[in-house]
């Protein structure tokens, strides 16, 4: 099977796999969950039956239907993160490589020193001051994040700009937009979208760490980590329940990292042979 | 060394074929059915435009071939022995002391964390040839055969301590350490000026007289292996095209290709002579200073005039300021002093100061069309732009334009939604001059147009873009340093030596005695077909050189 015109390996295809279903289950969960994410359906811990395939949980709700809402969220929340995290770091990165001068100094200061605070400490402050709202969630994370970004489509855009087509077109009077919409981001776009699964993933553990330490997603929606959080007692009593999320967030993680490795394989690849 | 005789057999090429695969299959044939014996002593010189398998043949007879390609038929046999069915150790044992290679760019080919002597001596250390004490002794020797200063020392520096053309001649030195029996040279002297490549040239053309040593020297140039080799084979898409002693294939080419490259060195020119004197120069260039961070005068008090339908050459080495030049003309490096003028109005230094209408009326063209063209974007988009930002056409019109230019440079209509890496190298190059017209300029900047592209697809270029002149009435700024392209383009010429004006005039007069010592040197290292040109060059070589050095010191006053 190919992708791109390159030859998908096992693990790419399995990895492809993952994220399908995953978000086949994240966009339709509303339709797809048996049950509402709130609603009380039992005893507390009660058993899987037909019904209930997963059991239910400390309030008597639905397991399996909260774990696809949690997909939903998490998965939901992850990815509005991240491409925030990437409009920003991207326009940043792109303008500092195109402009140089004070414009580069300040902006490479200036993420300089958000690289330098630890991301978790810093989000704690943050929600703990602002409120575990999930739009401040989604900005303080993707600020944070923008850094990483920056520094990478700042390194990438700094060769391309060297490179004679950005020259002829900043001779031809072009503005700055045009220069990074359409001479530079589509020719940084393969390492940007390997880079964009890598930092998913991040984004994924660190909203789902939030979550389990009670900053993150409030109840009664489901998350990922919040349900770790809920349900981690219960590892004592030998019940799988806190497994089911803490194993959807690996296997989602993983298989996006299959992807991107496949992808930067490609990447350097195209690099090597071209001489 | 024993047994070693002149005129013996040493390595014979039977049939050779080397294909390529890639992951979908059999690719294309890299070299087919080629055949050619090299004698101790002799040299052989392979010609050929880029993809005609020059060095897929070199790298083949080191036991090498490129990722993806293989030999599937033929001998290649070397002392008796066949290199094809040698283990991997045996072939290794070949490399260095059977066979070794010089490659196009040295820089790329040394570490730049070792010592030339660390890297010189390993070779033979590693094999057990020699020990350390010998190699280093071998070592100075060739230093000093290789006409390099300071031979006992020189070996003590790294790679970026030494010239473009001292590295290349360390690189010769790293080949000979373990005495090879014949040495594979891969256009060792592309990548140097022309002045630096006589002088290697030289030094090679000593080294393997001295030595006994058979070569193989691949080179696109006919002119450079005419002075060097003793048979020549012309090759073409991986095929024999001509096998022949050096003679015969310069004086009597029996096969129309060859007669074509030949002539293209003795093709010449006719200049308009009915231009206007009297106009007011376009473009005006007056005593311009610009350097970098403001340190070295990079451009020092430099003056050029172009007229409308002038072709006006700028020359000079590497290093002579003379891209600089187009980058302060251009407004991407701001001038310091000086003014340039065009059409009577004198341009801001910085490019975001000038108007769209003066950006639109200077328009550049580059050196390497790979680089110059966006390779995500298709030529409508490329040679549209310019059309929708400076003249604001619709959607329709924009195309019918692009249209318009794809058939004015010759290329087929449908390309006109194909991507650059769809190209050749020639077509990349004419879509960049089809970027350049759309703006409708007044005058263009040719960068070394035509030395990233094949001698006869350059030739191309070059009537193309005065086919345009001639229609259009376009000035053509020229920035080259060959000095054969000049005398036949240019009507006007500056040359230019460390950021100076060393002359400037009608190219007729300053290419005429009397010279300038700087541009008769420059001349003077054209190579030409003729096989004693290199002696004749080295017998004056001694004199010029005094000549211009006195001559620079009479610039720095």
């Amino acid at each position: 099977m190919r992708l791109f015109g390159h030859r998908l390996t096992f693990t790419a295809t399995l990895g492809l796999v993952i994220i399908a279903i995953n978000l086949i289950i994240a966009i339709g969960a509303p339709l797809l969950a048996p049950y509402g994410q709130a609603s009380i359906l039992g005893d507390a811990w009660a058993d899987p039956t037909p019904q209930h395939l997963l059991g239910l949980d400390d309030l008597g709700r639905d397991l399996l239907s909260r774990l696809m809402y949690g997909a939903r969220m998490s998965i939901g929340l992850a990815v509005v993160t991240t491409c925030l995290a990437f409009a920003l770091g991207i326009t940043a990165g792109f303008a500092a490589a195109v402009l140089r001068g004070w414009v580069d100094t300040l902006l490479s200061r200036l993420v300089d020193l958000l690289l330098s605070m630890p991301t978790l400490m810093f989000a704690f402050i943050v929600l703990s001051v602002l409120g575990t709202n999930l739009s401040v969630i989604v900005v303080t994370i993707a600020i944070l994040d923008a850094p990483k970004v920056f520094r990478l489509s700042r390194a990438l855009a700094m060769n391309i700009a060297a490179l004679e087509y950005v020259e002829v077109a900043k001779v031809r009077g072009e503005g700055l937009w045009w220069l990074m919409r359409r001479e530079i981001l589509p020719n940084a776009l393969a390492p940007l979208v390997a880079e964009f699964g890598m930092r998913f993933s991040f984004t994924l553990l660190i909203i789902a760490a939030l979550s389990f330490l009670g900053l993150g997603v409030q109840p009664p929606n489901a998350d990922w980590g919040s349900m770790v959080r809920d349900y981690r007692d219960m590892i004592n009593l030998d019940a799988m329940a806190p497994l089911y999320p803490a194993a959807a967030i690996a296997i989602l993680t993983i298989g996006v990292n299959f992807v991107v490795d496949w992808m930067l394989a490609i990447h350097s690849h195209a690099h090597g042979d071209s001489a | 060394m024993s047994g070693r005789r002149v005129g013996d057999d040493i390595l014979q090429i039977d049939n050779l074929r080397i294909e390529a695969r890639n992951d979908r299959g059999p690719g294309p044939v890299l070299v087919d059915n080629v055949s050619f014996a090299l004698k101790r002593g002799k040299v052989i010189g392979l010609i050929g435009e880029s993809g005609a398998g020059k060095s897929t043949i070199g790298l083949a007879t080191l036991g090498y071939t490129r990722r993806g390609c293989h030999i599937t038929g033929g001998k290649l046999d070397f002392e008796g022995r066949d290199i094809r069915t040698m283990t991997a150790a045996e072939r290794r044992a070949l490399r260095g002391p059977g066979v070794a290679y010089i490659a196009q760019s040295a820089a790329a080919s040394f570490n730049p964390a070792m010592t030339l002597f660390e890297q010189i001596c390993e070779i033979p250390l590693r094999h057990g040839i020699m020990s350390l004490a010998e190699a280093s002794t071998e070592a100075v020797k060739l230093f000093r055969e290789l006409d390099l200063p300071n031979p006992e020392t020189f070996g003590n520096r790294y790679p970026h301590q030494v010239s473009g053309g001292q590295l290349q001649r360390a690189m010769a030195a790293m080949a000979m350490a373990a005495r090879p029996d014949i040495l594979v040279f891969d256009e060792p002297t592309t990548a140097l000026d022309v002045t630096t490549q006589v002088e290697v040239l030289a030094s090679f053309r000593k080294l393997i007289r001295e030595h006994q040593t058979a070569a193989i020297y691949i080179t696109h140039d006919l002119a450079v292996v005419a002075q060097i080799a003793d048979d020549i084979m012309v090759l073409r898409h991986g095929k024999t095209v001509e096998y022949g002693t050096a003679q015969q294939i310069l004086q009597a080419p029996r096969e129309e290709y060859t007669r074509r490259l030949v002539a293209e060195r003795v093709a010449g020119h006719t200049f308009r002579e009915d231009l206007a004197t009297d106009e007011p120069p376009l473009l005006e260039v007056s005593n311009v200073v610009a350097s970098y961070h403001s340190l070295l005068r990079v451009i020092d008090n430099v003056s050029i005039d172009v007229r409308r339908g002038d072709t006006v050459a700028v020359v000079g080495e590497s290093g002579s300021g003379k891209s600089t030049l187009a980058r302060v003309i251009i407004g991407l490096l701001p001038r310091q002093e000086g003014d340039i003028r065009f059409n009577g109005t004198s341009l801001p230094p910085k490019l975001a100061s000038r108007s769209k209408e003066q950006l639109r009326r200077i328009q550049m063209i580059y050196q390497m069309p790979d680089v110059a063209l966006n390779p995500n974007q298709t030529l409508l988009e490329i040679i549209g732009r310019p059309v929708q930002f400076y003249f604001s056409r619709p959607r329709g019109q924009v195309r019918a334009r692009v249209l318009e230019l794809l058939r004015m440079m010759d290329l087929p209509e449908h390309f006109i939604d194909r991507r650059p890496g769809e190209l050749s190298g020639g077509q990349k190059q004419r879509v960049g001059i089809a970027r350049a017209l759309a703006a409708e300029p007044d005058l263009i900047i040719c960068d070394e147009v035509t030395s990233a592209l094949d001698q006869l697809v350059g030739e191309e270029i070059l009537r193309l873009l005065k086919r345009l002149q001639d229609e259009l009435g376009i000035a053509y700024l020229f920035i080259t340093h060959d000095l054969g392209t000049v005398k036949r383009i240019a009507n006007k010429v500056a040359v230019m030596l460390k950021g100076k004006l060393v002359a400037r005039g009608e190219t007729a007069q300053v290419f005429s005695p009397p010279f300038h010592p700087y541009t008769e040197l420059l001349l003077s290292s054209v190579p030409e077909m003729r096989s004693e040109w290199l002696d004749d060059v080295l017998a004056r070589r001694t004199q010029t050189l005094q000549a211009v050095k006195q001559a620079q010191i009479q610039l720095a006053s």
